[in-house]
């Protein structure tokens, strides 16, 4: 049976329509107030939501991003706090959710345990930023028999031999990093992009979503149409890195209807 | 999975990285092609007798090398067993670190990198790393956490004065895990021109591996030196251990020597119970952090614990994923030695044999009361104490 990602990407195939992938830290500023952020993202139009698992070393994010971990991890987050809240995310929604983070806490967790658990919650998608398929096999194994989608990246450098190796080993689909850098960084021109894109995107047998560096609803336009969806994570975040979760949600609300609405509009 | 293996026929890694069940490349996917660069790059060296003849020149004139097996005879006759030390305490810029950025360097140049990142710590690696910079005419920028700037303010100028920029880092615990995860960002985001200079025998393959290979002329500088002065192989190799390059470097050469025991000190802090401790084998569980899979100070839901040690060089809550290896395999002890402990060792080498000690090395001295009688040991002198003086004087209320 195909898991609500893998749904996701079908329905909009069909409907001709890019994705728009909103990523938010799961329990910033705790995690009581998480699914009310995935319930309002939902509202704005996202169609996948990334949830990331607070660590102490998130060592491929940039400041937003690593300040937002800092606040979950102050506020007591930890993973199996993330599926308890995935957990009531889907007392009210069945919007496709991905947790994206660090393989270390799930290797505390233990990985057959944790995909059990992930699966039993509603969890859809797994993205660990520093297990290359090199090293995940075990947890690609355990993914697969749990029906979670164990979503892999692509970069700018990665070459021909990677792109196989991806396409062979992932699920669910492809994430593009637009950029050689950290999370938040600052995106290329399109015509530069589009170029990379190319060698991922022909022949793919996933969707690709392009992620990292994209900010506005002009910058997440231009890439929809070069990709299959869009990432927006740092700018999201950034708005609760003030003021009461209240008010911060509120300014994310206004943010991801906007790039709901550019990203469809594609 | 823990395969006992024949240490008598020792090849590790395997192709993959892997020291058994440790080591490997948990990076982001950015960073995977530049590992294989790197890989490629050491191999191409390994046989190339050019870069071979290059290491030794530098290693014999600049560096200072072969470094001194000293007979310790009133440290020895103060335990009734034979000690000798391996002075790297005497090697260019005070410790073994640059035996390793020597070696790095010279790749980085082979590579036609132009751009040298390090972190560092204690500031000997980041000293290390600048030396080399300096030598060879290449830009040098390490990243140091806020809170080791401040106590290793000396390793801070040295740095400067030899042109390379130090870039204080603030996020998380602000010491030496945060600097080499900035490290790491800088390295995702200027891929192209920079060469990321670790500073141990920790990170994703290959550095484990190519760390371990720079800094092992120590161990065989030692395994020959003390041949010729006993005739016979040690009965044990004592060394601190905070990411473990100047352990690595001494118990390489002695892993087939099976009937040699490795020893590594690891700095307790306040103690083991206390909590504030970097003793990573001792206490630690296996887990993933900085690209390698080892031993790792963590909480039970993997998130991981900020150390505390009188020196700032073993402040680290990780651990080379070969040390792992051995301590799984039984063919490493690891101990744990108290920052008070070590205190004593520095006072008492510094009284006995007239060397100051770094406070790293020290844990390595502290440890030798626990030593049998009657044995043969080989303790690594990793560093000298200069550095040290600040914090030194502060335990001992003295105002400089």
């Amino acid at each position: 049976m195909k898991n609500r990602i893998e749904q996701c990407f079908d329905e909009l195939k069909k409907a001709r329509r890019k994705a728009m992938v909103a990523f938010v830290t799961a329990g910033d500023p705790n995690l009581k107030f998480t699914p009310q952020v995935a319930w309002t993202l939902e509202e704005a139009g996202v169609d996948i939501l990334e949830l990331g698992m607070p660590f102490s070393d998130p060592m491929a994010d940039g400041p937003v991003i690593q300040k937002s971990n800092e606040r979950a991890l102050k506020s007591g987050a930890s993973l199996k706090g993330v599926l308890k809240a995935v957990e009531a995310i889907r007392k009210k929604s069945q919007l496709p959710i991905l947790l994206m983070g660090y393989f270390n806490p799930l290797l505390q967790y233990g990985i057959s345990s944790f995909f059990e658990d992930a699966k039993g919650s509603g969890v859809d998608g797994m993205l660990l930023v520093d297990l290359p398929p090199e090293e995940g096999e075990e947890t690609r194994r355990a993914a697969e028999q749990n029906g979670v989608s164990l979503i892999y990246l692509l970069a700018p450098t990665s070459d021909r031999k990677r792109i196989d190796l991806v396409r062979k080993k992932g699920s669910g689909f492809t994430y593009y990093v637009s950029l050689t850098g950290i999370t938040g960084g600052a995106i290329k021109s399109q015509p530069k992009l589009k170029d990379q894109l190319n060698l991922v995107m022909k022949g793919r047998r996933l969707p690709v979503c392009v992620g990292f560096g994209i900010k506005t609803p002009e910058q997440a336009r231009e890439v929809a149409k070069l990709a299959d969806g869009v990432v927006v994570g740092s700018a999201i975040v950034d708005c609760f890195a003030s003021g009461s979760p209240a008010q911060g949600l509120a300014k994310a609300k206004k943010l991801v209807s906007s790039l709901s609405k550019a990203v469809h509009s594609v | 999975m823990k395969t006992k293996i024949d240490f008598k026929k020792y090849k590790y890694p395997d192709r993959h990285g892997h020291f058994g069940a440790f080591g490997g490349k948990y990076v982001a996917e950015t960073l995977m092609p530049a590992l294989s660069e790197l890989e490629i790059a050491y191999k191409k060296i390994q046989r190339d007798p050019q870069f071979k003849k290059d290491f030794a020149y530098y290693a014999k004139n600049y560096v200072g090398r072969p470094t001194p097996l000293y007979f310790a005879e009133r440290l020895s006759a103060k335990f009734g067993s034979k000690i000798y030390l391996k002075r790297e305490d005497l090697c260019h810029t005070g410790a073994h670190k640059v035996n390793n950025t020597l070696g790095q360097i010279l790749l980085a140049r082979r590579m036609g990198k132009k751009r040298i990142i390090a972190e560092t710590g204690a500031g000997q690696h980041g000293v290390a790393t600048a030396t080399m910079c300096a030598l060879f005419g290449l830009d040098c920028e390490v990243y140091m956490g806020k809170e080791d700037i401040e106590r290793q303010s000396l390793n801070v100028f040295r740095m400067k004065l030899l042109g390379a920029k130090v870039i204080p880092v603030t996020s998380g615990s602000a010491t030496l895990k945060d600097a080499l995860n900035e490290a790491l960002r800088d390295w995702i985001t200027n891929i192209g021109n920079t060469y990321y200079c670790i500073g141990t025998v920790a990170g994703p393959h290959p550095y484990p591996l190519l760390v371990r290979d720079f800094q092992k002329i120590i161990g065989e500088e030692a395994r020959r030196q003390i041949l010729k002065a006993e005739g016979r192989l040690p009965d044990e190799v004592v060394a601190c251990v905070g990411g473990g390059s100047n352990a690595m470097g001494l118990f390489y050469p002695f892993i087939r020597d099976t009937s040699v025991e490795l020893v590594g000190v690891e700095a307790a802090g306040n103690g083991v119970k206390s909590g504030k401790h970097a003793a990573t084998l001792v206490a630690g569980k296996v887990g993933v952090l900085h690209g390698q899979k080892s031993y790792l100070l963590q909480d039970s839901a993997g998130q991981v614990m900020e150390t505390h040690s009188i020196s700032a060089g073993l402040d680290y809550p990780g651990v080379g994923p070969e040390h792992a290896f051995l301590y799984e395999q039984g063919r490493a002890r690891y101990v744990p030695v108290t920052d008070d402990e070590a205190m004593e060792g520095f006072d008492l080498l510094t009284r006995h044999e007239g060397i100051l000690p770094a406070l790293e090395s020290s844990h390595a001295i502290a440890y030798l009361k626990r030593v049998k009688k009657g044995r043969l040991v080989v303790v690594n002198l990793s560093g000298r104490g200069d550095k040290d003086m600040g914090t030194i004087a502060k335990v001992k209320k003295v105002s400089l």
